[in-house]
């Protein structure tokens, strides 16, 4: 953010030093920069897309094949990071929070909670995709599927491409976002933060929640098609 | 308000700081904006360098030159460093970066790091590519059909899937940083509607950027899986299906011509009105045409396909909004032809240059609805008829309207005038060899010469070499001004602020520009292209426009 | 004369006016368009050149100028596009009875088949005067099946079948190309179409050595076990194939889909896909036991049982016996069963037909 390392300066001098030449002011500089990251959002909704559309179109062609591939999905493992998602952007509105009130103790602490939260929820779904490492569900020379159904195996293997791609794709997106929450965890540790200037919590908070919200679009597409259902 | 002589050694964006920790540490969009020249006139020249192969080979029927494989390698790399590495950045990245900033009246793009970043990363994706081309080359086509590109060739897929990824990045955050400088940073006064055209254009373009690119990205990363791990998403062997590939690939690729053309057309818009000394006609139609084209962009993706196996349906449905998205350029072709009426027209060379994009661009559009109605494309599809219709629009609409932008901007952001004898005739070979390059290959297509054809039966022999021989000529209308910028950089007549008394923020400050584009930020009261004021006898001094020193 | 300038190739096929019409009062609009505003820009640019008009008249614009530019234009546009749409019509409705060419493209090559047996490679001999649909499938990778004189053009794609039609009308040799990039030797997988006088096409049709395409197919239908299962008597495990090609059939899951080239072949390669109501998802797959070549014939055959000019082979050995029928006789036993399946009689085990599309 520009400052010295070790140089701390008094509250009142954070916003102006950190206020770029080339805006007017900092209200200028904050609309600014919380408009573009709602843009890259945009464009990561786009990103997402092209798989949602992917998977779209073969869950209609291969559905007795998407039932199958979800019946093995371990749906509590599944819930489970639904909820500590959930709960991490919770955490996050509350660092946001305590953000702009400049307090920096309670901004670490949730800061702190989300990464954590964060890490378990990779964690489960390291523990998942071992799972399916070990039932011979990833595709490639070592998949083998086997269960009731109607179905063709290698359209269960088209099931669990997309599932890895989609999955995979959002997990690295979390990775970044734990990368940026430690970014701001030490710049908030340095003082970099006051209560006119904290548009970066916020906008890193923004990156996170729309994170969350791909999961909560992935779950159900991934975790919860009924084979009671009929096409 | 510059009132000081240009040939006082002042501060500027060029000479405020030395070395080349300043310009590769550079965040002033200017600067951003001329290593971006530099990039991108070195792949033209590696493109164009593919081309004179390609075009040597077919001087004869019979594969003779190069062999099969080196051939297909020839003409993809050719369209991958054009259409990646060139024409996507050409217009925005350059003159988008240098001048829309000054045009909102703002001393920067919204975010400076990120617009250094995007330049970066364009060069990193570039070095993929370049390593891909280095290693053994890529022989996909630049459209990467499945399933040959994803498991039957032989070539660099990969590294190349990997740079054309990367340099999407480039692209998706140019058109971010746009797109906020544009609703965030106008100077006070400056409303939408007082916007110059070519910030109209600048803004649609972008929106394109940023909706579009994501969409290859997630396509080239699939391909890349698929080949890595043979997933089988476009493989029928494997249940896949390589129609899905078609369709999100041209999902990005359709609206990305328009990437290509809609910056070129924005510069149309402010060099015509400048050699006429008169407003565009028609301000709000051009503006909003823009934004039709951006939006009906999205919307016809499968005229790609007509022929590949989507229904009969899908292609009407495809067919018609085709057509639709065809009349705004229209429109705007209508407009600019009304702007020369009852002006007062001069012929430097980017009116020159202006006067080729309307007639090429006119050709091309239209021949685009020869391919847009369905019956007739079943016939022309995959031939020369298509090679020649996008050349028409991208090299006879994009590059000309560059080239017209480098020459209408060149003192703005260097401080001196090209030899415009020199200038003027290469305008002319390029219109000239241009026109020798492509027209036949409208010909040859309609008697069925297919596209990325190796060696072609004799009868097509006549009109390939007429247009090999076109080829030179374009080759050497290129080549000129290469060497006359050069040449005017040490030896150019100073230009001062305002050589062409255009109108314009840009114009209402030093050439070249000081690193922070205005002493004073403006406030603006005056319509665009305010023409009238500035050639009226008080010269409108009080609105500080700058009168050629 | 006008043969001799490289306008447009020959006129080989009924088609071929049509589109040529189009083509030419596009280029008649084109040019007169590209004439319009190259005049203006010239008479205006001289007219209004500074030297003769030192001042500029600003001007707005004008709406109604706006509205006539974009009317006339739309206008203009709809009328093409729904002349184009007649023709593309035209090209992808073949008419009832075409006689079938199948064609099987592989980097970089073409094979074709004709219904009567005969085999080639690269060039077509095809009637003129009659209706020709091409079925064709690929091997490998995306080709496209492009004769210029018959301005007829279609992907080939792999695991597909996809088709075009030609109604060819003068006699002779016309360029056969693959217009879709297919790898080191796709400018040369390139062939002829020989346009035969019917008569002559008969004789040379008929000078073949094989025996026709479905009697192959009848080959493979025995020689892979399908007359194990694919019976006309009750005890069939899998629906009788008489009578069911061209005809909508009843699925499992309510669904009625029609009996064409591409559900045959997708019922061999990969049987998970569609059950037929009241059958169970016990059949195989051929998945990579079968050439494109052997399908194809198995699709002429099924066809054949379809429209009765086939009849199911007898077997000579019990059912589940494992063992293959010794000696195929086209018996007459076949004509025993019920050609036109009725859903009323499950006990023949035929395929069902959709109730809405009874004849």
């Amino acid at each position: 953010m520009g400052l010295r390392r070790g140089l701390k300066l008094p509250d009142s001098e954070i916003a102006v030093h950190n206020l770029k030449h080339h805006f007017a002011d900092l209200e200028q500089q904050k609309a600014t920069s919380t408009f573009g990251m709602w843009l890259f959002l945009v464009t990561e909704i786009m990103f997402f897309g092209g798989m949602f559309a992917a998977y779209l179109v073969y869950r209609l062609s291969y559905y007795n094949a998407w039932v199958a591939g979800s019946q093995t999905m371990e749906i509590r493992l599944g819930a489970t990071n639904t909820a500590v998602l959930i709960c991490s952007s919770l955490t996050m509105v509350m660092a946001v929070h305590f953000a702009k009130l400049g307090n920096r103790k309670l901004t670490a602490l949730c800061l702190i909670l989300t990464l954590a939260l964060g890490f378990s929820f990779l964690g489960v779904k390291a523990v998942e995709y071992h799972g399916h490492w070990v039932h011979h569900e990833v595709p490639g020379p070592n998949f083998h599927f086997e269960h009731e159904g109607n179905y063709d195996p290698r359209q269960v293997a088209m099931f669990f491409s997309l599932y890895f791609a989609m999955t995979g794709m959002h997990a690295l997106h979390m990775i970044i976002g734990a990368g940026l929450l430690t970014w701001l965890l030490i710049a908030n540790a340095r003082g970099r933060f006051s209560t006119e200037y904290n548009s970066p919590v916020e906008i890193v908070g923004l990156y996170w929640h729309f994170v969350d919200l791909v999961w909560i679009y992935l779950f159900p597409l991934l975790y919860l098609i009924s084979h009671h259902h009929n096409g | 308000m510059e009132t000081a002589s240009p040939s006082e050694a002042k501060t500027n964006y060029l000479n405020a700081d030395y070395g080349i920790k300043s310009w590769l540490l550079t965040t002033d969009h200017k600067r951003i904006a001329i290593l971006y020249l530099g990039s991108i006139t070195a792949f033209f020249f590696l493109g164009g360098f593919f081309a004179m192969l390609i075009r040597l080979e077919l001087l004869t029927p019979a594969g003779d030159l190069v062999l099969a494989d080196t051939y297909n390698k020839l003409f993809t790399m050719h369209g991958v460093v054009m259409i990646f590495l060139f024409l996507i950045p050409s217009v925005p990245a350059v003159f988008g970066n240098f001048l829309v900033p000054m045009m909102v009246g703002a001393k920067d793009l919204a975010f400076p790091k990120l617009n250094l970043a995007s330049w970066y990363i364009y060069m990193i994706g570039a070095g993929f590519i370049l390593y891909a081309i280095v290693t053994g080359g890529l022989d996909t086509g630049w459209t990467f059909y499945t399933p040959y590109s994803t498991t039957y060739s032989n070539t660099n897929v990969i590294s190349a899937a990997i740079g054309v990824f990367i340099v999407g990045f480039s692209s998706i955050f140019t058109g971010l940083n746009i797109i906020v400088t544009v609703h965030r940073m106008r100077a006070p006064g400056l409303t939408w509607r007082r916007l110059p055209l070519f910030v109209w254009a600048h803004y649609a373009t972008s929106v394109i950027m940023v909706l579009g690119t994501p969409v290859l990205a997630i396509t080239i990363v699939l391909v890349a899986l698929e080949r890595l791990f043979h997933f089988g998403i476009f493989d029928a062997r494997l249940g896949g299906d390589p129609l899905l590939f078609q369709h999100l690939f041209w999902f990005y690729s359709h609206p990305a011509v328009y990437i290509m053309i809609l910056p070129s057309m924005g510069v149309i818009s402010e060099v015509i009105a400048c050699f006429s000394r008169k407003r565009v006609f028609g301000y709000d139609f051009i503006a909003m045409s823009s934004i039709a084209i951006a939006v009906l962009g999205f919307l016809v993706w499968a005229h790609h396909m007509f022929v590949a196996g989507i229904s009969v349906y899908a292609a009407m449905i495809f067919s018609m909004l085709t057509f639709f998205v065809a009349i705004p350029s229209a429109v705007k072709v209508f407009n600019w032809t009304a702007t020369l009426y009852k002006g007062s027209i001069t012929f430097e060379t980017p009116m020159l240059y202006v006067f080729a994009f309307i007639g090429l661009f006119t050709i091309g559009g239209l021949t685009g609805i020869f391919l847009g109605a369905v019956g007739l494309d079943v016939h022309v599809h995959d031939t020369y008829f298509v090679v020649a219709h996008f050349h028409y629009v991208m090299v006879g609409g994009g590059v000309t309207g560059f080239m017209c932008a480098l020459h209408f901007w060149w003192p703005k952001m260097t401080g001196k005038m090209y030899p415009e004898a020199f200038a003027r005739l290469s305008a002319v070979l390029v219109f000239i060899g241009f026109n020798l390059t492509f027209f036949p290959q409208f010909l040859l297509g309609y008697m069925g010469m297919p596209r990325r054809y190796h060696a072609y039966p004799p009868e097509f022999q006549v009109l390939n070499v007429l247009s090999t021989a076109g080829a030179s000529i374009l080759a050497a209308g290129f080549l000129m001004p290469m060497i006359y910028f050069v040449w005017s950089l040490r030896y150019g007549k100073d230009a001062g602020p305002n050589p062409y008394r255009a109108a314009g923020l840009e114009w209402m400050t030093a050439s070249p520009p000081p690193t922070f584009n205005f002493d004073e930020t403006p406030v603006v009261t005056w319509e665009a292209y305010n023409y009238d004021e500035i050639d009226a006898p008080d010269h409108g001094t009080q609105k500080g426009v700058e009168v050629a020193g | 004369m006008w043969s001799n300038l490289p306008l447009f190739p020959a006129r080989a096929s009924t088609m071929a006016g049509h589109v040529d019409a189009l083509y030419f009062f596009l280029v008649a609009m084109a040019a007169f368009f590209t004439a319009l505003i190259a005049v203006l820009i010239l008479f205006f640019a001289l007219r209004y050149r500074k030297s003769r008009s030192p001042q500029a008249t600003q001007i707005h614009g004008s709406t109604a100028l706006e509205l006539l530019w974009t009317g006339i234009p739309l206008g203009i546009v709809m009328i093409i596009f729904v002349w184009s749409s007649v023709i593309f019509f035209m090209q992808t409705r073949p008419p009832k009875g075409a006689m079938e060419i199948y064609c099987v493209g592989k980097q970089w090559m073409w094979k074709f088949q004709h219904p009567e047996g005969q085999r080639e490679i690269n060039e077509l001999h095809v009637p003129a005067g009659r209706d020709v649909r091409m079925v064709m499938t690929s091997q490998d990778v995306i080709h496209d099946f492009f004769v210029p004189a018959f301005r007829i053009k279609a992907d080939v794609l792999p695991g597909r079948y996809t088709s075009t039609w030609f109604h060819a009308t003068v006699p002779g040799r016309y360029h056969l190309f693959c217009s879709q990039y297919c790898g080191t030797n796709h400018s040369a997988m390139v062939g002829e179409m020989v346009v035969m006088e019917p008569a002559d096409y008969d004789r040379w049709a008929a000078g073949g050595v094989d025996g026709s395409l479905a009697s192959a197919g009848e080959k493979s239908f025995q020689q892979y076990g399908c007359s194990m299962c694919h019976r006309a008597e009750a005890a069939g495990r899998g629906p009788n194939l008489v009578g069911v090609f061209g005809r909508p059939v009843l699925l499992d899951d309510g669904r009625a889909v029609t009996a064409d080239e591409s559900y045959v072949r997708e019922s061999i390669l990969n049987p998970g896909a569609k059950i037929v109501s009241g059958f169970k998802n016990i059949m195989p797959t051929f998945q990579g036991q079968l050439s494109e070549e052997e399908v194809i014939g198995l699709v002429a055959y099924i066809k054949a049982l379809g429209n009765g000019t086939a009849n199911l082979p007898a077997l000579v050995s019990e059912p589940n016996s494992g063992t293959y029928p010794v000696a195929p006789k086209a018996e007459s036993s076949a004509a025993k069963s019920d050609q036109t399946a009725a859903p009323a009689k499950p006990a023949t085990q035929s395929i069902p037909v959709h109730p809405a599309a009874r004849q």
